[in-house]
């Protein structure tokens, strides 16, 4: 079925961007008259996978050029909204990145709850990330496996392409 | 003891610890850059009221939205609360808020704090 783009948002990304893009969705959501909860399941997914480009997006250095730009988007279609997100990763850093992945797409909703105890029980608050926290986090407040692919760049980069979809009908 | 009063913004959330008049309150939404560092005063301010504080303490969580950085440094105020005598938590959520609710619960099994439950 065709998705209707609600946002696009392309560039660099940082808090202060992340602030704009939530506001921006946000108005869209309200004033579409989206259900309260579905609404507050969207920012969420979409808080996690923009913080994730601000933390952990890998700067792209190409020659003399660097860069730190990503892409964010939010679609939706009369069953549900997705939110995407596409940023530069390492090659080296894919098969932890998958194995997270892979193990968080294999947990039902137990597991899921029991992991994240674990997590936020367990990890310092020095640590630059959360140990996959926001993916946890995406895949329980989504309720539906996290799409992803690794679409190759060039040798030493691909591109981490992040698809979760959140249902528009309610339990 | 002194207060701590922070306005709460599109990102952090409102801080009110008042000792004198038993105001103890989070509430709004937290998301900030960099949770440690947002929350480092609320964890000194709470270490310094451990050493003398009220007989009894009722401790608000009234969040309408919390990211997972700031989950872990939740689970670190909790975990500094939970040594102190006569704590109770009322944990706030919007009626139809089921995540919000559900966070609270699993937060309750992570400390041994009496939680109570409301909804706004």
């Amino acid at each position: 079925m065709a998705q209707k783009l609600i946002l696009v948002y392309q560039g660099e990304f940082t808090q202060e961007s992340t602030k704009s893009i939530l506001a921006m969705a946000e108005r869209n959501l309200d004033t579409t008259g989206e259900d309260s909860s579905i609404r507050r399941k969207v920012f969420n997914v979409m808080v996690e996978a923009l913080q994730n480009i601000v933390k952990h997006s890998d700067e792209l250095v190409d020659g003399s050029v660097r860069s730190h730009t990503a892409i964010f988007l939010i679609g939706r279609d009369e069953k549900s909204y997705s939110i995407m997100s596409g940023n530069p990763i390492r090659n080296a850093n894919i098969p932890n990145l998958t194995k997270a992945l892979e193990k968080i797409n294999s947990l039902d909703k137990e597991g899921l709850k029991e992991m994240y105890k674990e997590i936020i029980k367990n990890t310092t608050i020095s640590e630059k990330g959360g140990a996959g926290l926001g993916f946890v986090d995406m895949r329980r407040k989504s309720g539906e496996k996290l799409d992803y692919q690794f679409p190759e760049m060039n040798p030493e980069y691909a591109f981490f392409c992040l698809k979760v979809n959140v249902s528009r009908e309610k339990e | 003891m002194q207060v701590l009063n922070l306005e709460g913004t599109e990102d952090t959330p409102k801080i009110m610890l008042d000792q004198a008049n038993g105001i103890f309150e989070i509430s709004g939404r937290s998301l900030p850059e960099d949770s440690a560092e947002f929350y480092r005063p609320v964890l000194e301010w709470l270490e310094q009221y451990s050493s003398a504080p009220n007989p009894s303490t009722d401790f608000t969580f009234k969040l309408e939205y919390f990211n997972t950085a700031s989950s872990k440094l939740i689970l670190d105020v909790l975990s500094a609360l939970e040594d102190i005598k006569g704590m109770k938590i009322s944990w706030y959520f919007h009626e139809d808020d089921e995540d919000m609710e559900e966070a609270g619960q699993e937060f309750s099994e992570l400390v041994e704090i009496p939680f109570e439950f409301k909804t706004y």
